[in-house]
């Protein structure tokens, strides 16, 4: 067992765990935040998303000894009161049905609005391709980042 | 997952609701209320189609607290359908609460207190609509009453909005101002109960948000695995790799040495036949996490039995299946004689069509968490059936029912397998060895591995066509292994319920119609998904149509109006040999109508400018079909990409189901479905080689993506008073054939096989 400090939502957490043990895991069982959710394992789906200094990762797939002073963003930390733009585009266009993968969802389009701010369909498509929603809300989700692209 | 008229007997509720006033230990049992708060509890009564007394007496509560606060409880489960604020909006909006405000509870498991949980062959709303509508009505009646007593008018003059009641000379007062008032109303009898007109609904008929949305969004929607118990055990087990396996012996010595883990524990499986209820037989590892009981999994040594299905093998299956079509089978529906039919025909299309085994694959795995103790154990989990999973999980744990408590958390998808509470019964059965609260956590690998797959299927159609160019004749064999087998091995032939979806249901006119059965083994456990058997035989009965359009030299639209004859409600029962189901529902009150059909085809025609789109050279489909008692017509549009990839840029749906309730919500369904059904058609299959799963993840099972997805999916909802029925799974059977046959006028290649590649 090792030791790390892993920096999630501006906040320090002292955990100890085997140094292969996946982010993911970490953050669910290890700190407590259950936002992020376990899809795949093998990082085919996206639930997992989270933000690493800004960027999409899946965390089922990524060691948390890989993680060092980066800083993690999982959904609970992606605004403080909730209202990141891309969260209030998924309230408005209703996207969720299970709402299991959105989390993922909104943190993959929150990175993409993020580099890109106006991105066209294609692009968004090729940033999304990632995260699989079985409801298929695919259509919505498209509409939410062009309405959260406008409002940015 | 037509659960309902697989494992129970009819049910019909009639609005016989009956309210009153719970006991206090009963309104104590809701828990976290504000004191001083009103409870009503709403018994819907029922009575069964021939008027006899059935057991469905449920009761829903609703709450008013002084601080205005309205609460309702959702009784069915939430899985993606919206149907946690659809019944709900049905009371607050007969009620007059302000729905902004409006709070829901989620209740457990308990037959007694709420009737049928199922949630399950898209009859949520079809079944709790009036008694819903019952219960608001019967609490704004009493709020009325209560407040015209209070300012001595006529109650006439009253009515209510927002969450107050309003005089027509002005005077308004808060539902929570009348707490003390109510308590000292008579229940009104249910004849004295007026429901509102459907033009004077605020909520129902628009778009509501669901419930959820927020808490969703912000990733504080709490899910099976979300749920945390001081001391809790998680446990990942190996299962039984081909069903009917047994352990011979194992090793756990390397599992014991990897930190966190704390325990292992054999679980009995019951061997062949598994049950729809039952845990599989394998070794589960109990850690302190997640991760290190799914590396202590990984270094178990177990030794098996692979028992009787160890050779099996689908595609060999599937060859066997299609050559028994060929040959004369089980009648289970006859009408003329299709023997002379074919004598005298002048053209005879005979095709032959397969679909493969599908998993459910919802984005949440299987998980359960357990916490037992001696006199009594509490489940958290995400379960379709909570009922079941209660009955199931006391079974197993040889205790009372009274003793078992099911918590029903959001559910991560559901499409038909967590109906089944095999993994809610792994969970207790190892909290109970453990002595401990245990999380049973299914990886994506064990859940393609060990599903209750949607059957694979072999069906023949033969249609002949007269001297005139008419169809003379329909003979339609079908062969899959039935749900029934999971239970009972002996079942070799669908059962009526499987044949009811769209396979002797066929509503065409045709003069000879013979649709037989053949015998095939189950291999593994078999389930329902999404619109159960209706996937294959829509798939095959609307794909023959469209090739029967065109021998025939016919529009298939106008071909299927013609067809479907004069509108009117049909029947069957005189050519069918067993019974038709008619999803659980007496004929007399959900009739097949025709001109019902008619109309979607005709709008969806319409809608999509089926004609000119044809003139214009695009590549359409056409399809309908009713299923779950919802009437649906579908057309789609597809064209290829420039790496020659499958594009469907245009889908149009025009649905018939009944009142529509929550219109946003039916429009998703649409949406998710048509996605759902392009995976079905276009990239999944499930296949089995020595009796094991040959696909274990995302990369070998696959699920659309965003880019594979139609584009813009058009979803026309006919205006309609007739009974609202489900939205859930009418969407999938119509679109496979329509994306079919759009798909051969694109490539000039009919498609017989699913899934299809370009």
């Amino acid at each position: 067992m090792e030791k790390y400090s892993l920096g999630i939502n501006n906040k320090v957490h002292e955990i100890s765990a085997e140094a292969e043990m996946p982010l993911l895991w970490a953050i669910r069982d290890l700190v407590g935040l259950k936002g992020t959710k376990f899809g795949c394992g093998q990082g085919l789906c996206g639930a997992c998303t989270v933000l690493l200094d800004g960027s999409p990762i899946r965390s089922c797939s990524f060691q948390i000894s890989e993680v060092g002073d980066s800083s993690i963003t999982t959904i609970e930390g992606l605004s403080e009161k909730g209202d990141h733009p891309i969260q209030q585009a998924w309230v408005q266009h209703v996207v969720p049905q299970c709402g299991y993968c959105q989390s993922g969802q909104i943190l993959s389009a929150a990175a993409l609005l993020k580099a890109n701010p106006k991105p066209s369909d294609e692009e968004i498509e090729a940033a999304m391709n990632g995260n699989i929603c079985r409801c298929g809300t695919y259509n919505r989700i498209k509409e939410a980042i062009h309405t959260a692209s406008n409002s940015l | 997952m037509f659960a309902k008229f697989l494992f129970s007997k009819k049910q019909d509720p009639e609005n016989r609701s009956q309210v009153y006033i719970p006991s206090r230990r009963e309104f104590l049992k809701i828990g976290s209320l504000a004191t001083g708060g009103f409870l009503l509890g709403v018994n819907f009564q029922c009575t069964g189609p021939k008027g006899d007394p059935i057991t469905f007496a449920p009761n829903s509560y609703l709450i008013l607290s002084s601080d205005n606060q309205v609460t309702l409880i959702a009784h069915r489960s939430e899985m993606g359908t919206g149907i946690r604020t659809s019944l709900p909006m049905i009371i607050a909006d007969e009620l007059g609460a302000d729905w902004s405000k409006v709070k829901i509870i989620q209740a457990e498991g308990d037959n007694e207190k709420y009737g049928d949980q199922n949630t399950d062959g898209s009859y949520s709303v079809r079944m709790f609509f009036e008694p819903m509508r019952q219960a608001g009505a019967t609490a704004r009646l009493m709020l009325i009453n209560a407040a015209a007593l209070k300012w001595e008018v006529d109650p006439s003059e009253c009515r209510t909005q927002k969450g107050q009641v309003i005089h027509s000379g002005g005077k308004t007062v808060d539902f929570g101002d009348l707490i003390e008032d109510l308590k000292k109303q008579e229940i009104p009898k249910p004849e004295e109960v007026k429901l509102k007109d459907l033009k004077d609904y605020q909520l129902i008929g628009k778009d509501v948000p669901i419930y959820d949305a927020k808490d969703i969004a912000v990733g504080t929607a709490v899910f099976g695995a979300d749920v945390d118990i001081p001391g809790m055990k998680i446990a990942v087990i190996q299962r039984s790799p081909v069903i009917g396996a047994k352990v011979v012996s194992f090793s756990d010595e390397k599992t014991l040495a990897i930190p966190g883990v704390s325990q292992v524990i054999k679980i009995d499986g019951q061997g062949i036949p598994t049950g729809l209820d039952k845990a599989l037989e394998g070794i589960a590892v109990l850690a302190d996490n997640t991760w290190a009981a799914i590396q202590g999994r990984k270094a178990l040594e177990v030794d098996w039995d692979l028992g009787p299905n160890q050779e099996y093998n689908s595609a060999k299956q599937l060859e066997e299946m299609v050559k028994s079509t060929l040959s004369n089978g089980q009648i289970r529906r006859e009408r003329g004689n299709f023997t002379s039919a074919q004598r005298e025909a002048s053209t005879v299309l005979e095709r032959s069509f397969v679909a493969p085994y599908y998993a459910h694959a919802t984005m949440e795995p299987p998980v359960a968490i357990a916490n037992w103790k001696a006199d009594f154990c509490e489940i958290w989990a995400p379960t379709q059936h909570p009922q079941w999973a209660r009955t199931a999980v006391a079974t197993a744990l040889a205790m009372p029912e009274e003793q078992i408590r099911v918590n029903v958390t959001l559910l991560g998808g559901g499409f038909g397998r967590k109906s089944k509470p095999d993994y809610v019964v792994e969970a207790a059965l190892l909290s109970r060895a453990a002595k401990a609260p245990v999380r049973v956590q299914w990886t994506r690998e064990d859940d393609i591995h060990h599903d209750f797959y949607h059957s694979l299927s072999a069906q023949r159609i033969k249609a002949t066509l007269d001297r005139e160019g008419k169809i003379s004749g329909w003979n339609h064999h079908t062969v899959f292994p039935a749900i029934g087998a999971t239970g009972n091995p002996d079942e070799l032939h669908p059962s009526d319920g499987e044949l009811g979806l769209g396979c002797i249901d066929f509503p065409f006119e045709v003069p000879n119609i013979r649709i037989e059965t053949h015998e095939s083994k189950a291999h593994t456990r078999i389930g329902w998904l999404r619109s159960v058997s209706n996937i294959h035989h829509s798939f095959a009965v609307n794909g023959m149509l469209d090739e029967v359009a065109e021998a025939r030299g016919m529009d298939p639209v106008d071909m299927l109006l013609e067809l479907l004859g004069e509108d009117r409600d049909i029947t069957f029962d005189e050519e069918i040999k067993g019974t038709f189901g008619n999803y659980g529902e007496p004929i007399e009150k959900f009739p097949w109508n025709t001109g019902r059909l008619k109309n979607v085809i005709r709008k969806v025609a319409g809608e999509a400018n089926w004609k000119e789109s044809l003139a214009q050279g695009k590549s359409v489909g056409f399809a309908a079909h009713k299923s779950f008692l919802t009437y649906v017509a579908c057309i789609v549009e597809v064209d290829k990409g420039t790496n020659g990839e499958l594009l469907i840029p245009n889908v149009h749906y025009v649905v018939d189901c009944g009142v529509p309730v929550n219109t946003d919500r039916i429009r998703s369904q649409f949406e998710g479905g048509a996605q759902f059904a392009t995976s079905l058609a276009t990239t999944s299959a499930i296949s089995f080689e020595n009796g094991q799963v040959q696909q274990n993840n995302f990369d070998g099972y696959q699920v659309i993506r965003m880019s594979q997805s139609p584009k813009n999916i058009h979803v026309h909802i006919v205006e309609s008073t007739e009974k609202p029925t489900g939205v859930g799974e009418p969407p999938v059977p119509p679109f496979i054939p329509a994306l079919c046959n759009a798909v051969y006028k694109m490539t000039g290649k009919r498609i017989y096989e699913l899934p299809f590649k370009l």
